[in-house]
């Protein structure tokens, strides 16, 4: 199973945290200093595998933005590349032509489309458009709420 | 009370902020707004100020006052509000909160909801952050959906499923009966899902292996139709159809082939298809592959399949794709001792990976090619790995060093190879090497008898350039207090022997005794090299010099030695040439193989002090080796032992007493009479052992003086062992006033004739006295 997803942009300032195993705040704090510190000391031509205590850390850089999975012994880390990978097209799909601040300012929906994609560390659903369309659905639902109370807006 | 700001407002205000102190004064701000917003019990904005909390939470910010909010939430009926209610669950509770346990009835009535993707959020955040209580109070509900006709949730149940089973396995088996019919679907998403429960389930279950081991055929079905099916939109990625599904089917196999020839059998034929077929242009190809050649090496395939694999490895090793070299060398590291010839045949491509940029890489490859060097490959394999360690990080060093020194241990094939091998180690990471390499190495010295010389010169002209590398130093010293007298005596014959004057000997030694550079633990190596040399050198009042001037050495340890050493030298001087003898060959602990030496006659370095009794058998110091080989090799006898008392001057008749009986069936003989000293040896059996004479030799003096310094040393033939006990004392009395009685007890397993070489030293009127001789007169009795 996958352990962890972190997103964080090149000055180390994190984007995304998801976690697939109960930890600490500080545990969690602890990891993302050094997957931030291990991810950046990185040789731009290097391989995308490291190892970090018993786990595989695949990491990619997708303009400025690290993705970093961490994932079991026995899994296999080349899937993963396609994991992150697959991710990546799903955000850039929804967003169009996905950047950084997309994902700062809408980082719910980062989280949104990442449960439609993976659940438990697995991955729940390998066809991107039933992904798109799940998401585009549950939109719709929150737009049934706004509608309900048309004189507020309870998203900017 | 104004409306609180929008979380893309909130945003925007804290990125402009230019320091920290100005992002934290922002934050306090709008959490002491939020906070008042929350006791307030407002409804309609508690969505848009958790929201906030949870950027602000990623930011680093404490947010657990918002948890109950989250739980408000996630009640709530408005889909907007749970969608981030779960997601405020997700990220600020845990089970290791009380408060997530409210989160289980919310749950409960959202996994029966009417709306699908109401029930999906409650799924996910069960099958992500689910406690052991919640799966145990919900699993019903989730087995429950795992029967729903609905794919959408049928494949977030199987999943959810997954993650109950990790978290209480004793739950297994009631999802048994749901999983029936899962792989008979068509939808994707349902067939992902639930081969990752089946994994998960044979995994943890030999039973359920067991049960699911009739699912091969069916799992085969499908991964032959991904393979052979034309282009499907939906799950095409570069050209292959779902890459994803192709995996995890891949990995249940490998599971379910495991040890089972039937299983393993079926699969044989999809797994050479995959193995042939994928597309390796792009990673997806190479995932598929990688995930292929693992399954094939794990489960009962026929030798064809194996050589598929490991050549598909060999290809990945030659991939431009760093990653794909990466993978096929952790993969061959795996094999390589099952499939040990397979893997040689790619030995040069896994040599040339050693010169890889990538440090990931460049270790794998070091540990392969430790794992590939045998007899037939050590020269050319030693040359790689040895311009590795020239070149290679420091983070290597150490291993590589370490990896070196077992290799060259083992497949050495000459001598002479294995020492310059360890030369060149030392000499290029002689920092790095491990501290238990330098024991190993010393005797590893000792036993090249005929290379002595040759490693004595080389580690001097060593030393000559660098005193830096300590484990190199401490060697270094140890082999010129060994054989000093080879170095200056230009004996070497493998090279061109160096001019060195003793002098110049010392000079080095005692530079190593004041660098800086040095550690405590060579100091003491290289002062009890100095002493040692007082043997072999004929300048002795330098080395008295120093000795003494360490006596006074703030150093406990070196002010130690260099007391006892002076001790040597005023009181039992004539103990000193037998104490600093040339070391026996020492033996290797058969138990902890060749990293541990044990401590036979012949101490190891540094506690020579302690040995304050001669080694039982000396070697005279240019002959030939036939008449000495106590120890050598891993004849041990179990009789043999140094069990002798540190008193010199002990009566060796106490020794006696130890020995059994005293019946003197064999008759005395008279081993030696020259010169007025007369040697005569008794015999007895030792009980319990019969291949163990004991003898007792009488030394006596005829002449009108004393013979002082009297030492008595014996040499036997090969088949024989040899041990010497103490003597009554060192001197003779003049005309036969007393005797000097030593025990020598002689092993004799092959029952061969008994044939003795003695050596005599004593001073008499102040001049010494040396003499051999040989003792070939011993009656049939001693040996037969």
């Amino acid at each position: 199973m996958m352990r962890f997803l972190l997103l964080f942009s090149r000055q180390g300032k994190l984007r995304l945290q998801k976690w697939f195993t109960p930890m600490s705040e500080r545990e969690k704090k602890k990891i993302i200093r050094d997957m931030t510190t291990m991810v950046l000391a990185r040789q731009p031509r290097s391989c995308n595998f490291l190892h970090w205590k018993d786990l595989k850390v695949i990491y990619k850089r997708y303009a400025s933005l690290y993705f970093c999975l961490a994932i079991e012994n026995q899994e296999n880390e080349l899937i993963a590349l396609e994991v992150i990978h697959r991710y990546v097209e799903l955000l850039d799909k929804y967003f169009g032509n996905v950047c950084e601040l997309d994902i700062i300012f809408n980082f719910e929906k980062a989280y949104f489309i990442l449960d439609e994609f993976l659940i438990g560390g697995e991955i729940q659903e390998t066809s991107k458009q039933m992904v798109n369309r799940s998401i585009e659905a549950s939109d719709m639902l929150q737009e049934d709420d706004i509608s309900e109370w048309y004189e507020v807006e309870l998203f900017g | 009370m104004p409306a609180p700001i929008r979380l893309r407002e909130l945003i925007r205000t804290i990125r402009t902020a230019r320091t920290q102190a100005e992002e934290r004064e922002m934050i306090q701000k709008e959490c002491a707004a939020i906070r008042s917003s929350f006791r307030e019990e407002d409804n309609t904005y508690r969505c848009r100020n958790v929201a906030k909390l949870l950027y602000m939470h990623m930011l680093g910010y404490p947010a657990h006052f918002g948890q109950l909010e989250c739980l408000k939430l996630i009640a709530s009926q408005k889909f907007t509000d749970k969608r981030i209610g779960y997601l405020g669950a997700m990220l600020l509770l845990d089970e290791r909160q009380d408060v997530h346990l409210l989160m289980t009835n919310c749950i409960k009535n959202d996994l029966n909801h009417s709306t699908q993707y109401v029930q999906g959020l409650a799924l996910c955040t069960l099958g992500c952050m689910g406690s052991s209580e919640m799966c145990r109070d919900l699993a019903g509900e989730v087995e429950k959906l795992l029967k729903t006709s609905n794919s959408y949730l049928r494949k977030k149940a199987a999943l959810c499923a997954v993650h109950v089973i990790r978290k209480v396995p004793e739950l297994m088996e009631m999802f048994l009966p749901a999983t029936k019919n899962l792989l008979s679907e068509k939808n994707h998403g349902v067939l992902h899902t639930s081969v990752v429960l089946l994994t998960e389930m044979c995994e943890r279950s030999p039973d359920m292996l067991a049960h699911f081991r009739k699912l091969v055929p069916q799992l085969v079905r499908i991964l032959k139709n991904l393979i052979m099916s034309g282009y499907s939109p939906e799950h095409d990625v570069s050209g292959i159809s779902d890459p994803f599904l192709q995996v995890r089917i891949l990995r249940l196999l490998r599971i379910l082939g495991k040890s089972d020839d039937d299983s393993s059998e079926a699969m044989n034929d999809i797994l050479a298809q995959v193995a042939t077929n994928t597309e390796t242009s792009k990673n997806v190809g190479n995932a598929i592959l990688y995930e292929t050649v693992l399954t094939i090496m794990d489960i009962k395939s026929e030798s064809g399949l194996r050589v598929l694999a490991i050549n598909i490895l060999g290809r990945f090793l030659l991939n431009n794709d760093k990653n794909i070299r990466y993978v096929a060398l952790t993969s061959l590291l795996k094999t390589v001792q099952t499939d040990h010839n397979a893997v040689q045949r790619h030995r040069s491509t896994i040599v040339d990976c050693l010169k890889d940029l990538d440090v990931s890489i460049k270790r794998r490859a070091m540990e392969l090619s430790f794992a590939l060097v045998n007899g037939n490959n050590i020269r050319g394999m030693m040359k790689e790995l040895l311009y590795f360690l020239d070149s290679c990080d420091p983070e290597f060093k150490a291993d590589c060093a370490s990896g070196v020194f077992l290799a060259a241990e083992k497949y050495a094939p000459s001598k002479r190879w294995h020492i310059d091998t360890i030369m060149r180690v030392l000499t290029t990471a002689g920092s790095y090497v491990r501290d238990d390499s330098v024991p190993n190495l010393i005797q590893l010295i000792t036993n090249s008898v005929e290379m002595h010389a040759y490693t004595v010169q080389r580690l001097y002209k060593a030393l000559l350039d660098d005193i830096s590398q300590q484990p190199l130093v401490q060697v270094a010293s140890w082999c010129i207090g060994e054989y000093g007298d080879l170095l200056v005596s230009g004996q070497c014959e493998e090279e061109e022997p160096i001019q060195v004057t003793e002098d110049e000997v010392l000079d080095v030694l005692e530079g190593l005794l004041v660098s800086n550079l040095s550690a405590a633990v060579t100091r003491g190596y290289s002062l009890t090299a100095i002493m040692k040399l007082s043997t072999r050198f004929s300048g002795v009042n330098r080395i008295k010099k120093v000795v003494s001037i360490y006596g006074s050495s703030i150093d406990v340890e070196l002010q130690q030695r260099a007391v006892e050493y002076n001790a040597l030298f005023k009181k039992y001087d004539h103990m000193r040439p037998a104490l600093l003898e040339r070391m026996p060959i020492m033996e290797k602990s058969a138990s902890n193989g060749p990293t541990e030496i044990v401590q036979t006659n012949g101490e190891t370095e540094p506690s020579v002090v302690d040995s304050k009794h001669p080694p039982p058998v000396s070697q005279p110091a240019n002959q030939a080796n036939d008449l000495l080989d106590l120890l050598g090799g891993n004849d041990v006898v179990p009789v043999i032992q140094t069990t002798v008392p540190t008193k010199p001057a002990s009566a060796g008749g106490e020794l006696l007493d130890l020995l059994g009986d005293l019946s003197l069936t064999i008759p005395p003989m008279t081993a030696y009479n020259k010169n007025g000293l007369k040697i005569d040896f008794t015999f007895e059996r030792a009980n319990p052992n019969p291949n163990v004479a004991v003898i007792t030799i009488h030394a006596s003096n005829s002449t009108e003086a004393d013979m002082t310094d009297f030492v008595f040393q014996a040499a036997v033939p090969k088949t024989f062992q040899l041990q010497l006990l103490s003597p009554s004392s060192n001197v003779v009395p003049a005309l036969n006033q007393g005797t000097v009685t030593q025990v020598i007890r002689v092993l004799n397993p092959q029952k061969q004739q008994l044939r003795m070489r003695i050596k005599l030293t004593y001073t008499l009127k102040g001049s010494p006295v040396q003499d051999l001789a040989e003792v070939n007169n011993f009656p049939p009795q001693s040996w037969q």
